[in-house]
């Protein structure tokens, strides 16, 4: 079964994730903020990171460059979950090494789509 | 679960009900709401707090997040507006002033009125925000045009760029392939000659010049519909499937000349830049056929994980009923207890250490779950910076507020029926107690005034006192006061009781009667609130300097150390807490006043006598013993002796509610179940010391 890692400081957007993405099949892990999520991705490798951009702690850029800094995750599709897709988020969404990125509010069965076709 | 719910125009489109989430997004919405608050309340306009901002910021910004996502627009417009100003003062592209922060404060008010009309189903008018929107949107762009940055408009999903590289058609895609390393006389051409040969393999270029990968491997730029794997079977012809790596890069975009139309997600990088190759070659995918809809089938009711690591949302309810399990538990325990003193301890001496471990675990248990109710008393502090900020500014005081054990935990029973006699407290010492500037300056004090509010633990109760450096309370003014009332002064009242009469029923000194708190029915109110609790409120004062009242609690409602007491065959429980000194009396000792009863003397005071037999019309035992038990009980600065027959014993107990099994009786205060299975009446102390 592949597994997802979902970081986002809002519970009721961690678990609406989660409940969507369990009910296509994947196991999900969740963190509350950046530095939560890098150490849950070292404890298991994911197949697949989502994470939103603001977030207390360690926001979601920096947490995609440090996942990109660790050997198992410098290929993984990582995606960042945004509110505008401007030119500046991008261009640190670049940066920072990112897969994609996804505007929120999105609507989860979309999501489900989007990750089926970035995830190994 | 597993049936395609069609949600018509809610948001989750076919096959999610987001309704379930909705609860939760409000707790968190007014958690939010309550940071965002007290950050503004103390950030430093002139020198705001990096962290601070931020923190604001993102307290709007996640309000907004759910909001949008689970449908409710007006909450989402408004959060907009003020994650817009927010976001203009975390980049120090605009200067927070007081009017923003007021009109970010009344936002967050009428946010919170918002959020509960939702709560309770979204009927009924929306509150109006127009007003609050034009504010923000005005005052964000005074302040950047101040500023001289252009407006950053926080755009939407519909604002913004367009996205550029998106996936294009589904299926196909550009993928970098890695060769090597290449043996001596490999010719990668020929990997380029198969895509030519075979129709429906796609194009294949290739990489050359300063991105080509190194001279040992060779890079191929790949536009394929085909499944990697089938792209690496066709590879295996020419070279070994272990040199055929399938880079993960992120496909290239088409060089669009049409600007895309905004898809709301996309990939990030323009070209094939240089990959990291992968650690393990790509292999099986998902079904490709397995459809959307049919793969929204929760395999659990709900995620494992339902809330942050460390802490789990439990409602009330369930813990009411733990904590009323475990209650009947201990009075269960209890009675097996006292039945298991009459069997001879070395007949049954399994059952008997069995019934001793019983009681341990069952006391652990217990502390355990009273524990689960406790709550800091941060919670009741939070609400007085906004209070002080409006009560302040409406007397056109100056007031500093400081706080300490807001850590201190306090049953959330308690804690609820503590926040209004507290606030009563310290809306009486800005409003009576603090002075306006001028005076404080006058008197050689700071303009600001500051009250202190603090908790700590002592014993088994815990004290919460409010503390202010005002005019403190004026003897002289409260002795002739209480005379115009007709209450009776002993000369040389000593100041503590001098501080206990502004506890009467209509007592104020106030001059001027505020619309705060000055009509005087505040503190008779509040005492006989904190007494009902169980608890007392004492008055410290130094006129000039200050006013300090310490009220002190039981930790906890349902659990309390009691005396039990032998009254003419009936037992009763006497509180603990309220108990002073028990000891026989000599006749000799006991006099009587003429229509006020007996009197007895201890050391040098003469306690009233409550003989308890008689005010509950116990049946009382035919002869007078010349020696009584009495035990003095203290409430509200006063004592009594009460005449018992028998000491029986000291434990805890369990303490049910009287009124709401029966009804209310005067004198009693509760009841228990005690170890025989009989009621046992808890008395109320306050009540037979008046």
């Amino acid at each position: 079964m592949l597994s997802i890692l979902a970081v986002d400081d809002s519970p009721s957007i961690r678990q609406m994730v989660a409940f969507t993405l369990m009910g296509a099949g994947y196991n999900v892990i969740e963190a509350a903020d950046g530095q939560e999520g890098l150490a849950k991705a070292r404890e298991k490798t994911v197949d697949l990171v989502l994470t939103d951009q603001n977030m207390p702690v360690m926001d979601g850029f920096t947490l995609v460059k440090n996942l990109r800094g660790l050997p198992m995750y410098s290929s993984t599709p990582i995606l960042i979950l945004t509110t505008e897709s401007s030119d500046e988020m991008k261009a640190k969404g670049k940066a920072a090494g990112a897969t994609g990125w996804l505007v929120k509010p999105f609507d989860p069965v979309r999501l489900v789509e989007i990750i089926k076709k970035v995830i190994r | 679960m597993g049936e395609i719910t069609n949600q018509g125009i809610q948001p989750g489109g076919i096959g999610i009900d987001l309704s379930q989430f909705f609860e939760v997004f409000f707790e968190e919405a007014y958690e939010n709401l309550a940071s965002y608050e007290s950050l503004l309340l103390e950030m430093n306009l002139e020198e705001p707090d990096d962290e601070a901002l931020n923190a604001i910021f993102r307290a709007a910004h996640s309000i907004k997040g759910g909001a949008a996502t689970f449908g409710f627009v007006d909450v989402a417009e408004l959060t907009h507006e003020l994650e817009t100003l927010l976001d203009l003062a975390r980049r120090h592209e605009l200067q927070l002033t007081t009017e923003m922060v007021d009109c970010l404060l009344a936002s967050g008010d009428t946010l919170r009125a918002q959020l509960k009309r939702h709560q309770s189903g979204g009927t009924g008018q929306p509150t109006p925000i127009d007003h609050l929107v034009s504010d923000l949107r005005r005052l964000a762009r005074a302040q950047a045009a101040v500023a001289g940055a252009t407006d950053k408009t926080a755009g939407g999903a519909t604002g913004g760029d367009r996205g550029s590289a998106a996936i294009a058609a589904l299926g196909e895609r550009v993928i970098t392939i890695r060769v090597g390393p290449n043996e001596q006389g490999f010719d990668v051409k020929s990997l380029l000659d198969l895509f030519d040969e075979i129709p429906g393999m796609g194009k294949a270029s290739l990489v050359t010049g300063e991105r080509a990968a190194s001279p040992e491997f060779s890079d191929l730029t790949v536009t394929t519909v085909s499944a990697d794997s089938d792209l690496i079977d066709l590879f295996t012809f020419y070279v070994d499937r272990d040199k055929v790596t399938i880079m993960q890069c992120p496909a290239a975009p088409p060089q669009a000349t049409a600007p895309e139309p905004d898809l709301g997600f996309g990939m990030f990088d323009d070209s094939p830049a240089p990959c990291q190759p992968p650690t393990a070659v790509a292999t099986t995918t998902l079904a490709p056929t397995e459809s959307v809809s049919a793969a929204i089938t929760a395999k659990a009711d709900k995620p494992a994980a339902a809330a942050e690591s460390t802490t789990l949302r439990v409602s009330v309810e369930k813990i009411d009923q733990l904590i009323n399990l475990v209650g009947e538990l201990v009075i269960t325990q209890a009675m097996l207890a006292q039945k298991a003193q009459a069997l001879d301890a070395n007949q049954h001496s399994g059952v008997v250490a069995g019934l001793t471990d019983l009681e341990r675990n069952t006391r652990d248990l217990q502390d355990s779950v009273m524990g689960i109710r406790m709550i800091p008393m941060s919670f009741v502090f939070n609400r007085f910076p906004r209070m002080l900020r409006d009560l302040a500014s409406k007397l056109d005081k100056k007031i500093e507020l400081k706080t300490s054990g807001e850590a201190t935990e306090l049953d959330k029973g308690l804690i609820e029926k503590i926040t209004d006699p507290l606030t009563h407290l310290v809306r009486n010492s800005v409003d009576h107690g603090i002075e306006n500037p001028s005076d404080r300056i006058a008197a050689g004090k700071a303009p600001h005034g500051t009250i202190t509010l603090s908790a700590r633990h002592q014993g088994g109760s815990i004290v919460i006192e409010v503390r202010d450096d005002g005019r403190g309370l004026n003897r002289e003014r409260i002795l002739a006061k209480a005379l115009e009332k007709g209450i009776p002064v002993p000369d040389n009242m000593p100041d503590q009781d001098v501080w206990q009469l502004i506890f009467a029923p209509g007592f104020s000194t106030a001059d001027v009667v505020t619309d705060v708190s000055g009509r005087g029915v505040g503190m008779d109110v509040v005492k006989r609130n904190i007494t009902s609790l169980g608890g007392t409120v004492e008055l410290e004062s130094a006129l000039g300097q200050g006013t300090r009242v310490s009220v002190r609690l039981p930790l906890t409602l349902a659990i309390m150390d009691g005396m039990s007491v032998g009254v003419g065959g009936e037992v009763y429980i006497l509180p603990l807490a309220s108990v002073v000194e028990t000891f026989q009396a000599d006749q000799s000792k006991i006099k009587s006043l003429a229509d006020q009863g007996k009197v007895v003397q201890v050391r040098d005071e003469y306690l009233p006598v409550c003989p308890l037999a008689k005010l509950f019309d116990v049946p009382y035992p035919a002869v007078e013993t010349s020696r009584s038990i009495m035990v003095i009980v203290e409430a509200e600065g006063r004592r009594s002796a009460l005449v018992v027959d028998e000491l029986i014993g000291q434990h805890q107990v369990v303490v049910k509610n009287l009124e709401a099994n029966y009804r209310k009786v005067d004198g009693i205060s509760g009841a228990t179940i005690m170890g025989d299975g009989r009621v046992g009446l808890i008395l109320d102390i306050s009540y037979l010391v008046s």
